[in-house]
């Protein structure tokens, strides 16, 4: 694996004297897609929070490329290189993709006049970049008109065009048909291979399973399990292996998760 | 497999948009909204036409609507700009009575013409701060603030000027009143300033920072703060530049007149918001468009001139101007795609 992009060590969030996060300890390696997964509750969206800055932890450390980082905040967060892909919210569906693009990061000439030219080439260029192939799309289309795979397209067009070294993406393909689906793994697969990293939450493990590199699965706050795909060996594996930390005593148990555990913590 | 998945993935890329290759016809395509709000107006001069051949094939007709069409456009440009950020302004009367006061107030004390414009346009702009800060700020609804708002400044006029209107008999035949509302080849000279003032508007809406941030802000505000955007203040910079149209548009209407009234303002607050919906801006924020909105104004200052030139008496004059409102809503309902 590459470089350490960043790394959280034994990250807390508590509120009051309950534990949203109870000490996590996450990394991720540059040009690899880690799949974060877990039930509702177990403290996915805390912890995506918490890497873009939203909210502060309340202990623990954060280290960006092996180098610790202090006052963890939305700006430090950017700083790093993260950017958080919010699959409902992302883009203005009225707009062209260039403006959803360059949205707060305008290409300007002269007191703040757009440099269209140049915006037009820069989008045809980050939309080939993340394999948006389309031939029926230019970069005028209004955002709209494309598919919800396509629109997760733009939506790391406009991380990768914003520097982002880390897109964290919640649950992109929720409500997407297989075919969508597809594509938005597609536009995974190049993103990675350009050399960035993908965090990817998804409810549905066989998705996670597809695109990702490794696993992280939390539970009430706390990782139950890191592995790579090699390690887990199958979805099904996986899938057995939610359902025992769901429901601990009905379902035969997934063998190595103790010890994959316990290489975790 | 990934094979026929990708040829799979290919077929669903069916052609939602061809982009049509002719240039003009690119232009007719992003401008729909402005295109059929055009198509409405020739639709209505010649029904005009045909009603009153005398009337409307004579320079005078055309000459009267364009003293007043001017106003209404400094009014109508801006306006594009709050519906777009997914606001309403309802205060611009008063803010434009209160300029042209504080413009009428100068002259008449002798100061520069040019000065007290200025001072006049920085009233506005002011004020139009205040309210949008208010509205943003204190999270109000616009429609009822600004609604508020507009009953507030005007009622400080009148208490303050008991309603005496200011003659500025010292404006005729001055450089400056020759200047701004002069006659240039026949044609009142402030139609000009006022497309200046249009066309101004239409580069920062389409083609500058500030109109781009004020399409994704109305459009998705969460997605606009979250790329770092500061949203409010986006929203406040709307109601700022309605203010600073709605001190010209005082400015010029007290120009033609020679004389500031308390009520300066008051009848243009419905032909104003007409102007911008029969324009093809929708309610909903997000799109707007500034062409379509003067030309949504060129519209309505038409509508009543029209209606009484052809011969019908001015009671018809409120029925008509609403059913050309409702045709042009209807109209563009059927012409634009709605994505929200």
């Amino acid at each position: 694996m590459g470089e350490r992009l960043i790394e959280l060590k034994n990250v807390t969030k508590s509120y009051g004297r309950v534990f949203a996060v109870g000490g996590i300890d996450l990394h991720v390696d540059r040009g690899e897609v880690v799949g974060l997964l877990g039930d509702n509750g177990a403290g996915k969206s805390t912890l995506i929070k918490i890497l873009a800055g939203a909210i502060r932890p309340t202990s623990g450390q954060i280290l960006v490329r092996g180098a610790l980082v202090s006052h963890w905040d939305a700006a430090r967060s950017r700083d790093a290189g993260i950017e958080t892909v919010f699959q409902d919210r992302a883009l203005a569906i009225q707009q062209s993709i260039v403006r959803n693009i360059f949205m707060g990061r305008e290409i300007t000439t002269w007191l703040g006049f757009l440099d269209v030219k140049a915006q037009r080439r820069e989008s045809e260029r980050l939309m080939r970049e993340i394999g948006f192939t389309s031939k029926v799309f230019v970069p005028e289309s209004i955002v709209g008109q494309l598919s919800g795979g396509e629109r997760q397209g733009v939506a790391l067009a406009r991380a990768i065009y914003n520097k982002a070294e880390l897109i964290v993406m919640d649950e992109p393909t929720t409500a997407l048909s297989l075919t969508e689906t597809e594509k938005v793994f597609r536009f995974v697969r190049t993103v990675r291979a350009g050399g960035r990293s993908i965090l990817f939450i998804g409810h549905n493990i066989h998705h996670v399973y597809d695109i990702a590199d490794r696993f992280v699965v939390i539970d009430r706050g706390r990782v139950a399990l890191q592995a790579t795909k090699a390690e887990v060996g199958s979805a099904e594996k996986l899938i057995a292996f939610m359902e025992h930390i769901a429901h601990p005593q009905g379902i035969a148990s997934f063998d190595s998760s103790a010890s994959l555990t316990g290489a975790a913590a | 497999m990934s094979h026929v998945l990708d040829q799979a993935a290919m077929k669903s890329d069916k052609p939602a948009v061809d982009r049509p290759a002719s240039a003009f016809r690119r232009l007719l395509a992003d401008n729909r909204a402005a295109v059929g709000t055009f198509v409405v107006f020739i639709a209505m001069m010649s029904v005009f036409m045909v009603a009153s051949p005398a009337v409307f094939m004579s320079w005078e007709i055309y000459n009267s609507v364009l003293v007043t069409l001017p106003v209404a456009l400094c009014l109508a440009a801006p306006l594009v700009f709050v519906v777009t950020v997914g606001e309403i302004d309802l205060s611009f009367p008063a803010t434009m009575g209160f300029s042209a006061w504080i413009f009428a107030l100068l002259v008449h004390a002798g100061a520069n013409v040019v000065l007290a414009m200025l001072a006049a346009l920085a009233t506005g702009t002011v004020l139009g701060l205040g309210v949008g800060a208010l509205v943003v700020y204190a999270s109000l609804s616009s429609l009822i603030a600004t609604l508020g708002m507009n009953y507030m400044l005007r009622g400080l006029i009148l208490i303050v000027t008991q309603g005496k209107s200011i003659a500025l008999l010292e404006l005729r035949d001055s450089t400056a009143a020759n200047l701004f509302a002069g006659d240039v080849f026949g044609l009142p000279v402030q139609v000009l300033w006022a497309l200046a003032f249009v066309v101004l508007a239409a580069m920062l809406f389409n083609r500058h920072r500030f109109g781009a941030r004020v399409h994704v802000v109305g459009d998705n505000p969460d997605s606009a703060a979250q790329m770092g955007i500061n949203t409010g203040r986006v929203r406040v910079a709307t109601f700022a530049f309605m203010g600073l149209g709605a001190a010209l548009a005082g400015v010029f209407t007290t120009l033609v007149n020679f004389t500031w009234w308390p009520t300066t303002g008051d009848g243009y607050l419905l032909p104003a918001i007409a102007s911008v919906f029969v324009g093809g801006t929708p309610t909903w924020g997000g799109i707007g468009t500034i062409a379509g909105g003067a030309i949504g104004a060129l519209t309505v200052a038409f509508i009543q001139t029209g209606i009484v030139a052809s011969g019908l008496s001015g009671f018809y004059v409120q029925f008509f101007n609403g059913l050309i409102i409702v045709l042009a809503l209807l109209g563009h309902r059927w012409n634009q795609k709605r994505y929200r």
